[in-house]
């Protein structure tokens, strides 16, 4: 289906489905950026931003309540994590980080079915982004047009929480050197708890303000996580304007891809990251040397 | 004289001997065999004349036996696994219980099988093949389970078939929609009872060209494995021979897409008047609430050729409101069959919802296989396959059946649904309405067709 108007189409398409996975990869590569956690759990931490709003719009009706609590929900989850399991395991070998975050992301799975089921739940888009909105050239849901901008907001204000505040040049020199962070004196452990916290926060506000777009279930997490994999190994590992330029790039390479055969839109996925990890090991922005 | 009398005598005493002898021989027999059943009777002429066999006779001694199932909780098809699972446990619990609806299938039963009680070893497939068949074989090795069943997916199907040829255990698949479980993938050891790709194309394909008129565009959305490929090319063959309607785009999705929004574009932009969802399981409430919110279903006309349990509750909405589906069943079916009407009464009673097509393709499949042991009198896996290949008539719960002995596919009707607008809906489960009932005998292709080689019995 190669034409120009298709072309345009999924190329704004590709944008929007980058934005959502940027967001989502953000909290994933400041997480192992910082502490060197690698959080299988981050997709159950997306779904359980879903669940968290689902639960709170069918109380309160009310969108901007269901992102909040989706939002902060997942944070202090995440903050419970960090100060219950996860510490424990920094200095551990990283297949026994694997496996815990693989175990609490199996148990968050199984905790939500067993409440809610499989059966898929829905959140509606607000009023005011319902309907879908002729772009000229095509017709496009308006909630997925709101949702470009709610992650750009989402994406400026992490930006500057780690690149304008005290805290996030903490951080950042956490990423870079966490040993000596420590050595100066800054109670680096507070910081990881903290960062845990804000990148679980960005996988929950990304599960919630998703949720109107696809509908949620106990295992959405699932095949968001690989994804999101892809576009940290593509953005380079603990780097967020790699994570968003990765997530863009993911969003396009889908999006593209199935113009010309839908069949290897993930293929090229695949492909694409291959050929970073053979050309660039580090990704596109990352740091050789940094873990 | 005496010597005479003496010969005769002792001549006398050895015909009484062995008369006797034989009498007494005769008696002890006799009342050795009415001291065994005659499951056992017939299990040690069995295991006398064959050797041991996959699970069996280890599978059958005791008072128990195990089946295998594994099934979809997790992943794109959890909702249906667990209906199908529903399915099973309750014709588990007619059969190990003697129910009046179990005897109406199968008459010959009377508490168990062959009174034997079934325990089930239930197991999460994901819809992975790897994973069902790593399930099915330690139920084996483990459990010696005398029956493999369970799949939402056709590759588990096909995965599933092979290994119940290789390891010699009875396997009946569970959902399973592709052409080749009982096509180019048929096995000895495999039987289906559900409707698929074909049956379901030739008997929703009259109907659309009705409705719909003929020469129209139409798009294609297609899970990519086997069930997708071939349930998409039975309906576009129909189409285009007998209708001149052209395939504008079909976009193959991989199983648990997390949006649909790329191949909507291009449905969008390919010009299409009809879309044919082949989708299953969230992937097909997914794309379908999807292609709302693009606009696609005020331009073009859905079909789903193969219903999928819960989609219209899922997908919500009125969404499915005047959309034509193929299915194996439907619950107010019950107005026509008095066996749908028992089982779903039973099923109601013990789950609280009306049974879905996963649900009853997983009792009758267990009645029936109830049905074969029975009538075979034995486990053993070749008396029992051959008993299913006599290809007699028995009951369903939506009339009689029978199993083709060429490629192990159940002769069954196939039912055309049409979605019902909320307003049209008399309960909260009065979703679908049945249009037609289409008998099963004119719509399956030649057994060979598509290349069905069943293999060997031992």
């Amino acid at each position: 289906m190669i034409n120009w108007a298709n072309f345009v189409s999924q190329a704004f398409n590709g944008l929007v489905l980058g934005a959502l996975l940027a967001l989502i990869s953000s909290g994933l590569t400041i997480i192992y950026g910082t502490l060197g956690v690698l959080n299988l759990a981050h997709g159950a931490m997306f779904m359980l931003g879903g669940y968290a709003g689902y639960v709170a719009y069918n109380y309160t009706g009310s969108f901007i309540v269901a992102v909040a609590v989706g939002a902060l929900f997942v944070m202090l989850v995440g903050v419970v994590m960090e100060r219950v399991i996860i510490r424990h395991f920094y200095s551990r070998p990283p297949e026994d980080q694997l496996l815990v975050t693989f175990g609490i992301s199996i148990c968050m799975v199984e905790i939500v079915r067993f409440f809610f089921g499989s059966l898929s739940q829905t959140v509606p888009a607000p009023a005011v982004f319902s309907g879908i909105t002729s772009l000229g050239f095509m017709f496009y849901p308006t909630y997925r047009l709101a949702l470009v901008g709610i992650i750009a907001i989402a994406l400026l204000v992490l930006f500057l929480v780690l690149y304008r505040t005290r805290i996030g040049m903490i951080v950042r020199a956490g990423i870079e050197d966490s040993l000596m962070v420590d050595s100066l004196g800054i109670n680096v452990y507070r910081i990881f708890m903290l960062v845990f916290g804000i990148g679980a926060m960005a996988a929950g506000f990304a599960g919630i303000v998703n949720a109107p777009v696809v509908s949620i279930t106990p295992d959405m997490g699932e095949s968001i996580l690989v994804q999101t994999f892809v576009v940290v190994v593509i953005g380079g590992v603990g780097s967020f304007p790699g994570a968003v330029i990765g997530g863009l790039i993911a969003g396009e390479i889908i999006s593209l891809t199935s113009m010309v055969n839908p069949g290897y839109a993930y293929v090229m996925l695949f492909a694409a990251m291959t050929v970073v990890l053979v050309l660039r090991p580090y990704g596109l922005l990352g740091t050789q040397g940094r873990e | 004289m005496t010597d005479r009398k003496s010969s005769i005598s002792s001549s006398l005493s050895r015909r009484a001997l062995l008369r006797s002898a034989a009498v007494t021989g005769a008696g002890i027999g006799a009342m050795s065999i009415s001291s065994i059943s005659g499951f056992e009777f017939v299990s040690r002429v069995a295991a006398a004349e064959n050797p041991p066999i996959g699970t069996w006779p280890e599978g059958s001694k005791g008072s128990t036996i195990y089946v295998s199932i594994s099934v979809p909780r997790t992943g794109a098809y959890a909702v249906q696994g667990e209906d199908e699972l529903k399915g099973w446990e309750l014709a588990i619990e007619h059969i190990n219980e003697g129910h009046e609806l179990l005897r109406k299938i199968s008459p010959k039963t009377k508490k168990g099988v062959l009174g034997k009680q079934i325990k089930a070893v239930v197991t999460d497939s994901g819809a992975k093949p790897n994973q069902a068949v790593q399930a099915h074989q330690r139920a084996i090795t483990e459990n010696k389970a005398v029956m493999l069943t369970g799949s939402t997916s056709s590759a588990v199907a096909v995965a599933a078939n092979k290994l119940a040829q290789r390891e010699h255990v009875l396997y009946l698949a569970g959902i399973s929609g592709s052409n080749d479980t009982t096509g180019k993938d048929c096995v000895r050891y495999g039987f289906r009872q559900n409707f698929y790709g074909e049956t379901a194309a030739n008997a929703i394909g009259p109907v659309l060209v009705k409705q719909f008129g003929k020469n129209k565009k139409m798009a294609f959305m297609t899970p990519d494995y086997t069930y997708g490929h071939t349930v998409t090319k039975s309906v576009n063959d129909y189409l285009t021979k007998n209708a001149g309607w052209t395939q504008v785009t079909n976009q193959v999705s991989p199983l648990g897409a997390p949006d649909f929004s790329s191949y909507l574009l291009n449905i969008a932009n390919s010009g299409a008047e009809v879309l044919i969802n082949v989708n299953w399981g969230r992937d097909a409430v997914l794309s379908i609430q999807q292609a709302q919110k693009f606009g696609i279903l005020d331009k073009m006309k859905l079909v789903v050729p193969y219903q999928i349990p819960f989609l219209a509750r899922e997908v919500g909405n009125g969404l499915l409101a005047g959309v034509y589906a193929a299915t194996d069943y439907w619950w107010t079916l019950e107005d026509k069959y008095p066996l749908a009407k028992m089982f779903n009464e039973a099923f109601v009673k013990k789950y609280g919802y009306h049974p879905e097509w996963g649900a009853e393709n997983a009792y009758i499949s267990f009645a029936h296989w109830a049905r074969m042991v029975e009538e075979a009198g034995t486990f053993y896996p070749p008396a029992v396959i051959k008993t299913y290949e006599k290809g007699e008539t028995i009951p369903s719960l939506v009339g009689d059946v029978k199993y083709r002995p060429e490629d192990h596919q159940c002769v069954r009707p196939v039912f055309i649904v049409k979605g019902k607008a909320p307003k049209e809906m008399k309960n909260k489960e009065d979703f679908w309405e049945v249009v037609e009932t289409i008998p099963g005998e004119g719509l399956m292709q030649k057994p060979d067709a598509f290349g069905c080689k069943l293999g060997d019995y031992t």
